[in-house]
């Protein structure tokens, strides 16, 4: 460089307002739920919000790197329904039945991937298709009414905790979704991942700097998959188990990756904005139920914030260039 | 001087500046009827914002603006549009799957009895065209099977439809083949006959001096000339342009003792598109590829790449015979290619000028942890990136910029041979010298440079040899510091120094 590079909050675009928004939510809540006046509340709040958060992220690999995936509701309701009948009870079960969920999740995001990358169908109709076949798959096999029942130590990771020296109790959801965060944000900085989020931006030129595109995209639609694998172990345990456990979070989770300012069509956005995004709208679900506004709203509330987090994000175009001719930056407007 | 006709247009004293920060300072411009009249500058020079102030887009903070000897304020495009003004970008505007009428009056479509008017519409349209003496293209033809020199003409069209009598065209010929090019000149041609002032922004000098009558330079932002071009050479130009003379235009070609082994070895190698190409590259050597557009000389750059690979003869690196089926094998080997494609094929737009220069060695590299930051930093500072950091997105940077991020790209993963495809197409010329400086230099490391170029003068300036492709075969190789004649004549099939 020939100019001295200026410090820059290391935040990738879009972050800060979503960061802005969950604040306000907190404190909202705080003034208006007796529960929220405790670490406790929001130790809740998280709880509630880990599965949510998990898929986030797996979505949050899909978009970035210019894809979608719309099959993972269905899936977590199929790993929940799977789980339910294959335990049945049986406490001897659980190891093999979690594994084989990990598997099948990932055997789900490799088939949306080969799909998606060899057969070049888009993956907005890939996962689509993939929806209805879970979904009618989950109810040929119940009938609608789904059988068989999880274990105790199947449900301590939805439901239990685990005591910690300093932090206290803690629920293992809380420390699941820890973990993942901390490999996501490692995984970003990494290589890989941002040669990931180039894939969104401009696949060819990644293709001809000599990158596997197949296979990161390939590979973002198998962590998208394990992670909703993850995230039905965790509903599964503190929701119970229904045939409709995973409906609508498909949509849920790309609304909560848009609110974290990621670019629809990839190439731009941080899996920490996502995480928050998630985090904001069920921050957000929470504080119009103590402010007794009916749950039927919530559907039409995620629409109204996927529209506006656009909105936004296509009029912040615009002002950061106008930011950046107050910078004085010598260059041209870049053309669109 | 008696420049063409009646001023149609004049600015005077034009300024304007973005939240502080002067863009123009004080220009003037002054455009006659049926007069080509070049701009020229450096990219930031103030072309684009003087052309969107022309427009309508932005109101200069002062200075004065007469149409027709009338004084004028724009306050929409579409006021500057109505008093005559109609301008051509770079990228075309054109609706792919709708009819040459259709995209000529979008908006504006004629109505009859509450339905558009198919029939006047594409009469309309074919008397503009005929006007333009361009009879070959159908109104009712879908655009999308147009080639892009006719889909030009239709922007053009379309500008006239509106009554334009002032035609501003930015860098019209970037988009074009060079066979194109002569249409363009042609059509430039008569539009001047029939009284349109013509503004053409334009990097390339021989395209200036063919075509212009008179020459304004800016240089930051500031008036530098208006000048008649039968007065100025090429020379004065550039001098004007970035306000000191390039005296050594191109850096020194390699000496005997600076060319090393045989780095890359061609032989009968073929595919579709060539066949029987046999050459050698040395290490330290900068072997340039002439031809014309369509010739192959791309294709055998591509081929060596791996995107479209040889299906005959071999290929061999420093000796040992290699295959290389895609571009992720070539790379492994060790071979760079900077593409013509800048935006297309080389940059992640959105991603920070680190990333970008990361990215073959993430891509193709993984697990080589050889460099630390401070060497990108190193790096990116010897390529002389100028931006405000390396964490600033590359689609913010001009042309220049972006290709020293491109071959930053190549030189993190230190290549063998590295392939170069027009690569200073596009970028300013203090841009261009720094490229051609960077080349050698890196040809003086011991890199074998192959590099493609349809400017003949950078051709025989930065070559140590060049080789001329005609129709899909190598016509002759000519030694450093050949003439364009020589090189033209191969290139058209002719002999040495015989062009039709």
């Amino acid at each position: 460089m020939t100019t001295p590079t200026t410090w820059r909050p290391r935040l990738a675009d879009g972050t800060a307002p979503v960061l802005a928004v969950l604040a306000v939510l907190l404190v909202a809540l705080a003034f208006t739920g007796p529960a929220y006046s405790e670490p406790t509340g929001y130790l809740a709040l998280l709880k509630r919000a880990a599965p949510l958060v998990l898929l986030a992220i797996g979505q949050y690999f899909v978009i970035v790197s210019g894809g979608f995936d719309l099959s993972v509701g269905s899936l977590v309701t199929a790993e929940v329904v799977i789980a339910a009948r294959l335990i049945d009870g049986q406490e001897s079960a659980t190891g093999w039945v979690i594994v084989l969920l990990l598997g099948f999740g990932l055997l789900v995001g490799l088939v949306n991937g080969l799909v998606t990358t060899k057969l070049l169908v888009p993956s907005f109709i890939v996962t689509l298709g993939m929806l209805l076949i879970l979904d009618g798959a989950v109810f040929l096999w119940t009938g609608g009414a789904p059988r068989g029942a999880l274990s105790p130590s199947f449900r301590v990771f939805g439901r239990g905790g685990v005591d910690l020296p300093v932090l206290g109790h803690l629920p293992w959801s809380v420390v699941i979704l820890l973990v993942v965060l901390v490999a996501a944000v490692l995984f970003m900085r990494g290589g890989t991942g941002r040669t990931l989020v180039a894939v969104g931006d401009n696949e060819k030129a990644v293709r001809l700097a000599g990158g596997r595109v197949d296979r990161l995209k390939v590979l973002a639609f198998m962590l998208s998959g394990l992670l909703a694998a993850l995230a039905a172990i965790l509903l599964g345990g503190f929701a119970g188990v229904s045939a409709q456990v995973g409906q609508g979070l498909e949509f849920r989770a790309i609304t909560a990756v848009v609110l974290g300012g990621v670019l629809l069509g990839g190439g731009r956005g941080s899996v920490v904005a996502a995480a928050a995004g998630a985090l904001t709208l069920e921050a957000l679900f929470s504080l119009l139920n103590l402010l007794g506004v009916s749950g039927a709203l919530e559907s039409a509330v995620q629409g109204v914030i996927i529209i506006a987090a656009v909105a936004y994000a296509a009029l912040g175009v615009n002002t950061r260039l106008r930011l950046r001719r107050r910078a004085g930056t010598p260059e041209p407007a870049p053309r669109q | 001087m008696t420049a063409g006709g009646e001023v149609v247009v004049r600015l005077t004293g034009i300024t304007k500046s973005f939240l502080g920060v002067p863009v123009l300072r004080g220009v003037d411009l002054e455009l006659r009827a049926g007069e080509v009249h070049a701009l020229m500058g450096e990219n930031g020079a103030g072309k684009s914002t003087l052309l969107k102030v022309l427009a309508g887009v932005h109101r200069p903070d002062s200075g004065q603006v007469e149409v027709a000897g009338r004084p004028v304020v724009f306050s929409t495009p579409r006021e500057a549009q109505e008093a005559g003004i109609a301008i051509i970008h770079q990228e075309f505007t054109l609706l792919e799957h709708r009819t040459v009428a259709e995209n000529v009056y979008l908006g504006r479509e004629p109505v009859r009895r509450g339905q558009v008017d198919r029939r006047k519409m594409e009469a309309d349209t074919k008397e503009l065209l005929d006007w333009l003496g361009e009879d070959g293209i159908d109104p009712a033809a879908p655009v999308s099977g147009l080639s892009v020199a006719r889909k030009q003409v239709v922007e053009i069209v379309k500008a006239l439809s509106t009554d334009a009598k002032v035609l501003a065209m930015d860098e019209p010929t970037a988009a074009l083949a060079d066979q194109e090019v002569e249409l363009l000149y042609d059509l430039v041609d008569r539009l001047r006959a029939r009284g349109i002032a013509i503004l053409y922004v334009s990097h390339r000098m021989r395209e200036v001096f063919d075509l212009s009558r008179r020459i304004t330079v800016l240089k930051d932002g500031a008036f530098v000339t208006t000048a008649p071009t039968a007065e100025l050479t090429s020379d004065q130009l550039v001098r004007h342009m970035v306000g000191r003379s390039l005296d050594a235009l191109y850096p020194d070609r390699a000496t005997e003792a600076e060319l090393g082994d045989v780095r890359l070895a061609l032989r009968g190698a073929g595919n579709d598109r060539v066949r029987g190409v046999t050459f050698e590259l040395r290490s330290g050597e900068v072997v340039g590829i002439a031809g014309l557009q369509g010739s192959g000389r791309s294709a055998i750059a591509r081929a060596i790449w791996g995107v479209e690979p040889f299906t005959t003869g071999t290929l061999e690196l420093d000796g040992v015979p290699r295959r290389v089926t895609d571009p992720r094998a070539a790379v492994r080997l060790g071979i760079g290619y900077v593409t013509e494609d800048r935006k297309g094929e080389g940059l992640a737009l959105r991603q920070s000028i680190r990333d970008n220069a990361l990215l073959v060695r993430r891509a193709a590299l993984p697990g080589s942890r050889g460099r630390k930051r401070s060497d990108l930093t190193a790096l990116l500072e010897s390529v002389a990136v100028v931006a405000r950091g390396e964490h600033q997105e590359v689609r913010y940077l001009s042309g220049g910029n972006q290709q020293k991020v491109v071959l930053a790209k190549w030189l993190a993963v230190g290549p063998r041979v590295l392939v170069v495809d027009e690569p200073t197409r596009g970028i300013d010329v203090g841009a261009k010298q720094a490229v051609h400086r960077l080349l050698r230099e890196l040809a003086r490391t011991g890199v074998a440079v192959l590099m493609i170029s349809s400017e003949l003068p950078e051709l025989i300036g930065m070559s140590d040899r060049i080789l001329v492709v005609h129709e899909g075969a190598i016509a002759g190789e000519l030694p450093a510091g050949a003439s364009e004649e020589a090189v033209m004549g191969l290139a058209t099939g002719h002999g040495i120094g015989e062009v039709a």
